[in-house]
């Protein structure tokens, strides 16, 4: 699959426990439409413990049906909460964003 | 407003106090992590409370504040007069926010909105935005570190049970409570450093089943720190009773790592390998332990995902086995029960239901003192026992239902601390303020009712009183002014002054003034004390800018009358140059009093025991002179049945009640010495307001009406004539007679 047949979606606000209902569609509709989707969070300016979930929900779902998810970019709060979590393992595409932070 | 919200709002207020005092504190000693963290769980506390009452509007401008207190916490920001500035005023809008929610408001209206976020953008923009950019790059520094770390413990099999191992699963509640664990985890960083920290998602349920305001994640975590288990307990507090913690102490032996792995939910071989991997156990350890356990099943299952055993069985086989986790889970419960012993020493009781039980009480010591009259008539001496063992349970009764209301002066002083800071800032003044005397008790419904007049005479003292640095430096005092609130009880009394080293009070221009007003006589003769007090007469600051008079006298007179109506008094004491001393005295409580019972002719008169002194017998009565010679001392009195034109006849025997009030002691000429009696004190209608010497009026046993006097009132009387009689000595035949 070429990088053009992704899907991208973008979240331009918190992911924090006031938005998790509303992402969690959001999120895996945007999945259930694609077989790549590719993730930019270099907009989001916060992101709890309901975020970080919402993202491992996922990454599950990606691994489970055989689609790829990509985060293609990292606000700093949500590279720190990845790396304070150990986390950017999981995802497998972290370096990237270390690289431009 | 429900239960729930009120009790919010109340707590909410609690902490906002303890959070303002904290930074205020955090001014004068910045490094006190102690203090640091109360504030910080001021806030955090006040954030969950408006997530469980779900109130968004405070719950997201609290996350806000409690991201950049985290930050303070962590050191990633300095604390500075700036940041304490707009952590202030931040809880000054918490104030208004929570104003705002107990008015059963949806939303606060636009004038508080702007203002709130006026405050996050400035929140964002001086603390939040840099310290992102820092703190991400540490963070890389630590990731490395921790590679390192995991390198080598999976390649050399190096073990590293110097750390504490910590195994964390948070309840679905969690998160809607309004508790993030992960701040949870980054305060952690505050007593020491994650080594390594495994975030375990496996409880995560299908993406339907899935609700993303539940909580799923566990967390492995190895922890290097000095702290104590208590401490790092302490930490999950807030959601203690929503997560299952264990705790490892450093070096436990490998048998309780396997023992964790079994209790965990999650798959046995799974939990091995973060073990091995956070350094705790070498994959031979594993190995080995797992199979000497001899357990096939579990082993078995370990594959697949094994069921959890039942808590029950984990808490059994703990209990048997498991001696450090025993201990971690005993410390525990210790810390648990004792919260709730302390939570149940304070009951928070509606204010109505308190003035009912002190209203009932007061009709019972005026039917207890009935019944004991009727037990001395009829002469029955059993009778007369039993009601006067009544009568003093009804005392001991009414003394600790009236210790109810009674509430420490120390948190009303503590708000003057931002008062005080505030204004002597804008000012360009340096003031302290000291506090003294914070343990003194008074009844509660007085001390809502202190707040105005006191934060007037602060106020005064700090616009008026102090001068500025500059001039202080000429006259050679210290260049930090002072101020002091102090509070202690005096027969019966409560004191409270507020003094301050400033310049004084200018008697000369008072008096000018005065005479200006109109309010006293060009020739009149006035003491030095009673110039100063004339800064309470009304009318004397209406006209023109008092700061002109270097100024005291701005609505002073509107002190003196909210201290009045609280059956107090206020005077001031001032040496030029020197400072001022306002004192104000508080009857201790409004409702019931320990009465002393006279007669003048037919009527009844109680003076408040807690005044009177001693009492004599008028040795000389047919004298016509106001004093008499006490012990070698002058003591001016005063014949009640003169003052009140009772008529009658004079008895021959006649008795001075001695009472004291304010260190000045004056003499009451009555009649006959009834005793002790317990009164309930009714106020006096409209019509008797300006009465003056009669404070209130009772019912005696016999369902006569006595009145109470007014000592305050009767003492000034009798020493302002004593002085009137001293500054004007044109009454040769009272200077002859001495």
């Amino acid at each position: 699959m070429t990088a053009s047949a992704a899907a991208r979606l973008a979240i331009l606000e918190d992911m924090t426990i006031y938005q998790a209902q509303s992402q969690k569609k959001q999120l895996l509709a945007a999945l259930a439409a694609t077989r790549q989707l590719d993730l930019d969070l270099s907009a989001v300016p916060e992101m709890d413990t309901a975020g970080l979930q919402l993202l491992l929900l996922l990454k599950r779902e990606a691994l489970q049906q055989g689609k790829q998810l990509t985060i293609v970019g990292h606000s700093p709060m949500v590279q720190r909460v990845l790396d304070f979590c150990n986390l950017a393992g999981v995802f497998g595409d972290p370096m990237l964003i270390s690289a431009q932070g | 407003m429900d239960e729930l919200t009120s009790t919010f709002v109340n707590e909410s207020r609690d902490q906002l106090t303890a959070m303002e005092d904290g930074l205020l504190k955090l001014e004068q000693n910045p490094d006190d992590a102690d203090n640091l963290g109360a504030i910080f769980r001021a806030a955090h506390t006040i954030k969950g409370g408006s997530g469980v009452v779900e109130c968004h509007f405070i719950e997201a401008f609290t996350h806000k504040v409690e991201n950049v207190l985290d930050k303070l916490r962590n050191g990633e920001i300095p604390v500075s007069g700036e940041l304490s500035t707009v952590m202030l005023e931040c809880c000054d809008h918490l104030g208004a926010l929570l104003d705002v929610f107990a008015a059963g408001l949806p939303r606060p209206d636009d004038t508080v909105q702007t203002r709130g976020d006026a405050l996050l953008a400035r929140l964002t923009e001086l603390f939040l935005g840099g310290g992102a950019v820092r703190s991400t790059g540490n963070r890389d520094g630590m990731l490395a570190a921790e590679d390192d770390n995991s390198i080598e413990a999976s390649g050399g099999g190096v073990v590293d049970t110097d750390a504490w191992h910590i195994s964390v699963r948070f309840g679905p509640g969690v998160l809607r409570n309004g508790m993030d664990p992960l701040s949870l985890l980054h305060y952690l960083t505050s007593l020491g450093e994650i080594t390594t920290l495994t975030t375990l998602a496996d409880a995560l349920p299908t993406a339907e089943k899935m609700d993303p305001e539940c909580c799923y994640l566990g967390f492995e975590i190895g922890f290097q720190t000095r702290a104590s288990k208590a401490q790092i307990e302490q930490v999950f507090d807030f959601v203690r009773d929503e997560c299952t913690l264990y705790i490892l102490p450093p070096n436990s032996r490998i048998g309780e790592y396997l023992k964790l792995i079994d209790e965990l939910p999650e798959d046995n071989m799974r939990l091995g390998e973060i073990l091995v991997r956070s350094g705790a156990l070498t994959q031979a350890e594993l190995d080995d332990g797992l199979s000497a356990q001899s357990r096939a099943p579990v082993r078995e299952a370990a594959g697949e995902a094994a069921a959890p055993p039942p808590l029950g069985d984990v808490l059994v086989e703990q209990k048997v086995v498991h001696k450090e986790v025993v201990e971690a889970a005993a410390t525990r419960q210790a810390v648990v029960s004792e919260k709730k012993a302390l939570e149940a020493r304070v009951i928070r009781v509606h204010a109505d239901k308190l003035d009912q039980l002190i209203d009932l009480v007061g009709e019972m010591v005026i039917a207890g003192a009935g019944a004991n009259l009727l037990a001395q008539r009829s002469g029955q001496s059993d009778l007369i026992e039993s009601t006067s063992v009544l009568l003093r349970l009804v005392e001991d009764i009414r003394d600790s239902a009236l210790q109810l209301r009674m509430v420490q002066i120390g948190e009303t002083f503590n708000r003057f601390n931002r008062v005080v800071r505030d204004s002597s800032r804008e000012m360009g003044k340096a003031i302290d303020l000291v506090i003294t005397g914070a343990e003194t008790e008074l009844d509660k419904s007085v001390v809502e009712k202190l707040g105005d007049p006191l934060m007037h005479l602060v106020r005064n003292a700090i616009d008026h009183g102090i001068e500025a640095p500059a001039l202080r430096a000429a006259r050679g005092k210290p260049e930090n002014g002072t101020v002091q609130l102090n509070a202690y009880h005096d027969s019966g009394n409560i004191v409270i002054e507020v003094i301050d080293d400033g310049g004084g009070l200018p008697r000369d221009k008072i008096r000018q003034k005065a005479i200006d007003k109109g309010l006293i006589d060009a020739a009149a003769t006035l003491s030095e004390h009673e110039i100063s007090n004339l800064i309470f007469e009304a009318g004397f600051s209406t006209a023109e800018k008092v700061t002109n008079l270097s100024g005291r006298g701005v609505g002073m007179d509107v002190v003196r009358r909210n201290i009045q109506s609280l059956r107090g008094s206020v005077e001031v004491d001032t040496i030029e140059g020197e400072g001022s001393t306002f004192t104000i005295r508080l009857p201790l409580t409004l409702a019931i009093i320990d009465g002393f019972l006279t007669s003048v002719g037919k009527a009844s008169y109680v003076v408040p025991l807690d005044s009177v002194v001693e009492c004599i017998e008028l040795a000389d009565a047919s004298a016509k002179r106001n004093y008499l010679n006490l012990r070698g001392e002058v003591l001016p009195f005063v014949r009640l049945r003169e003052l009140f034109a009772i008529g009658g006849e004079v008895p021959k025997r006649q008795n001075v009640v001695i009472i004291q009030y304010a260190g000045k002691k004056a003499g009451l000429v009555v009649d006959t010495l009834l005793g002790e009696f317990q009164t309930v004190i009714k106020p006096l209608g409209a019509l008797f307001k300006h009465l003056r010497g009669i404070g209130g009026s009772t019912i005696l046993g016999t369902g006569e009406v006595a009145l109470i006097l007014d000592v305050p009132a009767l003492v000034g009387l009798v020493t302002s004539l004593e002085d009137r009689r001293l500054t004007a000595p044109r009454q040769p035949e009272l200077l002859a007679s001495y």
